[in-house]
């Protein structure tokens, strides 16, 4: 497998919790541009997965590239998030005591030390950017609203928002729709379809009604490693993963 | 009603700031230029007693700048107070001079007492009040840029940095006792004589250091409202909620937090190099783990991540003390035990974080009156309570002082 032209690049990957293998053998290429849907019962280390792009958990063994030459097992969450790759969590993790608008302007992309945010002004570029995102996510009527008073979806969309403001190459998007109404679902999926269109996404779901509207390429994961890997109908014909989704 | 929050917190601090300032001018006067018999004479009691107050408020202020606004509960910001203390106590010392009781030019009384031969290396310098005034700065701000980068770094928090923060105050507490330290073993500093040339004695004096202490106050009240206003403040509070998605948006959350402390510690010190002229002794007893704890007890029941808060906190309490030690002085722990078990309890965002509560349910009430006098849409004004008792910005999240899990 070549490296050059993906965006990220999983190859061998295992790690360990107390004799637990969480990851075992894994191996992913995602391409510049492209966004996949991943899905897998609980335990299948989806979300370990995200911790080791992420450099939250250092993998025992394996490759992690991103962008075709970094190795991000050597490199800490802030350097990681700052090469451009965005996470969000299960559970939507925001800044719940600030406004819908001081959470995007934490997140917008910028200098990342002390002084700078010590001495900050808002220019009015990056008010101009906040107005964007905040239309792109649906909260512009929201903007001075803390953020702890938004409901669990628009709590999700921020999180989605703030993603966008660090301007990422890459966004790792665990569960977006859990929570959510059928109909915030349906928008959820068509933000990251408009996302999608100048960023490479990566999306954990459970929801088979929501990763079929995405219309993506899906990777089946099952024990750490990669069952299945096509398009929605492709896996979802796949005996394994019949066995695996319904017990044997 | 954002917005309005918002001046009202400006306002506050206006006030807290406007307060102060007067208090530097007019206690001072009414002490030196009023007749002892006048209904208006403070007693120069009163004076040194106040002026001991208003440096605690400065520690309280400078814990709750990383408790309040970060979440870190430091069990040993008394030991950035005393070596403040410390550093101003050397500068006393060596100001004595001759006049000591051994009448050494050179050596402080303990010294020639504990036969030292000459001045250790690290006395020289601080009969200059300029050098002192660095050490007062330097040496806390360099001890918690120390611990903080070690401690950070290692992603130590919650209950375990409170407590190796009590180990740290308490092994300078047993290091300052040890007589071959050269800070005075066990009796400390004391016995001073003149600062700046004047007698710390005097009248005078004492209402000058009132007027100090009142005026730092005062702009450390500044400092902090400014820190907390920007950018960075945000991100502090931030850090404090969230801390693995300040990481995740690319902030090295241990600089953040850094950054905080250090300036915190050297507000404490500050705090205690004005405390150290007003009472007149400064000993190991101030590195005592149980002093750091009053202070986390001040701070909650002022409010925490309030600024105003830990003043009211500060000077509330050891107003109590003074006058609880006066009449019943064996009840007086009881009483703060209970003061603190109380506050947890009843006053959780503490005097003045209740206030704000009563306070923006009373007007949501009232807006909610006058839109159902006004014939409004009903629905509407029931909304705004619940949204306006429910925060204020920058205040402790309903989720408790526990920093949310990422997952």
């Amino acid at each position: 497998m070549s490296k050059s032209n993906t965006i990220l690049y999983l190859d061998g990957v295992s790690v360990s919790f107390d004799g637990f293998r969480a990851i075992n053998n894994l191996s992913l290429v995602l391409d510049k541009g492209e966004m996949r849907a991943i899905i897998g019962p609980n335990g299948a280390g989806k979300t370990t997965m995200m911790d080791i792009v992420t450099g939250k958990t250092r993998p025992d063994e394996g490759e992690v590239f991103f962008d075709g030459q970094v190795d991000l097992t050597r490199h800490d969450e802030a350097e990681i998030a700052m090469m451009g790759i965005g996470r969000k969590f299960q559970k939507p993790t925001v800044f719940e005591s600030h406004s819908v608008e001081d959470n995007l302007m934490l997140a917008l992309k910028g200098p990342r030390s002390i002084f700078p945010a010590l001495f900050h002004h808002r220019s009015t570029a990056e008010t101009q950017r906040i107005d964007d995102i905040l239309g792109i996510i649906r909260l512009g009527d929201k903007r001075g609203e803390l953020a702890a008073n938004l409901s669990h979806g628009q709590k999700q969309w921020l999180e989605i928002g703030m993603l966008l403001a660090q301007d990422p190459k890459l966004l790792l998007v665990d569960e977006p729709v859990a929570g959510m109404t059928d109909a915030e679902t349906e928008e959820t999926a068509r933000l990251l379809k408009d996302i999608a269109r100048d960023h490479s996404v990566i999306v954990v779901e459970h929801d088979m009604h929501f990763v079929r509207e995405l219309g993506v390429k899906v990777t089946c994961l099952h024990e750490g490693s990669v069952l299945s890997e096509g398009t929605l109908d492709f896996v979802s014909a796949d005996e394994r993963v019949v066995e695996v989704y319904l017990g044997r | 009603m954002i917005t309005q929050r918002f001046f009202g917190a400006d306002r506050r601090i206006a006030i807290t700031v406007l307060v102060l300032l007067a208090a530097a001018v007019i206690v001072p006067l009414l002490n030196l230029a009023v007749s002892p018999t006048s209904a208006f004479y403070i007693p120069p009691y009163i004076v040194a007693l106040v002026g001991k107050y208003l440096c605690y408020a400065l520690l309280a202020l400078a814990l709750d700048l990383v408790w309040g606004y970060c979440g870190i509960l430091s069990l040993g910001h008394g030991a950035f107070f005393a070596l403040g203390g410390y550093a101003m106590g050397m500068y006393l010392m060596r100001q004595i001079g001759s006049r000591g009781v051994y009448g050494n030019p050179i050596l402080p009384d303990f010294m020639v007492f504990l036969n030292y031969k000459e001045l250790p290396w690290f006395w020289y310098g601080f009969d200059h009040f300029w050098f002192a005034a660095l050490m007062v700065l330097a040496v806390p701000g360099l001890l918690a840029f120390v611990f903080g980068w070690f401690a950070f770094r290692s992603r130590v928090t919650g209950v375990y940095l409170s407590i190796i923060t009590q180990a740290m105050t308490y092994a300078l507490l047993l290091a300052f006792f040890r007589n071959d330290m050269g800070f005075g073993g066990n009796n400390g500093l004391t016995d001073f004589k003149d600062i700046l040339g004047f007698n710390v004695q005097a009248n005078a004096t004492r209402s000058a250091l009132f007027a100090a202490s009142a005026v730092t106050l005062a702009l450390a009240v500044l400092l902090t409202a400014a820190i907390v206003r920007s950018k960075y403040g945000k991100l502090l509070m931030a850090v404090r909620d969230a801390e693995s998605r300040t990481r995740f948006l690319g902030w090295l959350a241990e600089n953040v937090k850094l950054f905080a402390f250090t300036v915190s510690a050297i507000m404490a010190g500050i705090g205690g190099a004005l405390y150290v002229p007003q009472v007149g002794i400064i000993n190991p007893g101030e590195f005592d783990p149980a002093n750091s704890i009053e202070v986390v007890i001040w701070t909650a029941v002022g409010g925490r991540g309030t600024i105003v808060g830990p003043i009211v906190g500060a000077l509330l309490v050891n107003a109590g003390k003074s006058w609880f030690t006066g009449v019943l002085p064996e009840f007086w722990l009881f009483a703060l035990g209970g003061l603190f078990v109380a506050v947890t309890l009843f006053l959780p965002k503490g005097i003045v974080g209740m206030w704000d509560s009563w306070h923006g349910r009373a007007k949501a009430l009232r807006a909610a009156s006058l839109a159902a006098e006004a014939g409004a849409d009903p629905e509407e004004p029931p909304a705004k309570i619940v949204r306006s008792a429910a925060r204020t910005p920058g205040a402790w999240s309903a989720s408790g002082p526990e920093p949310q899990p990422a997952e």
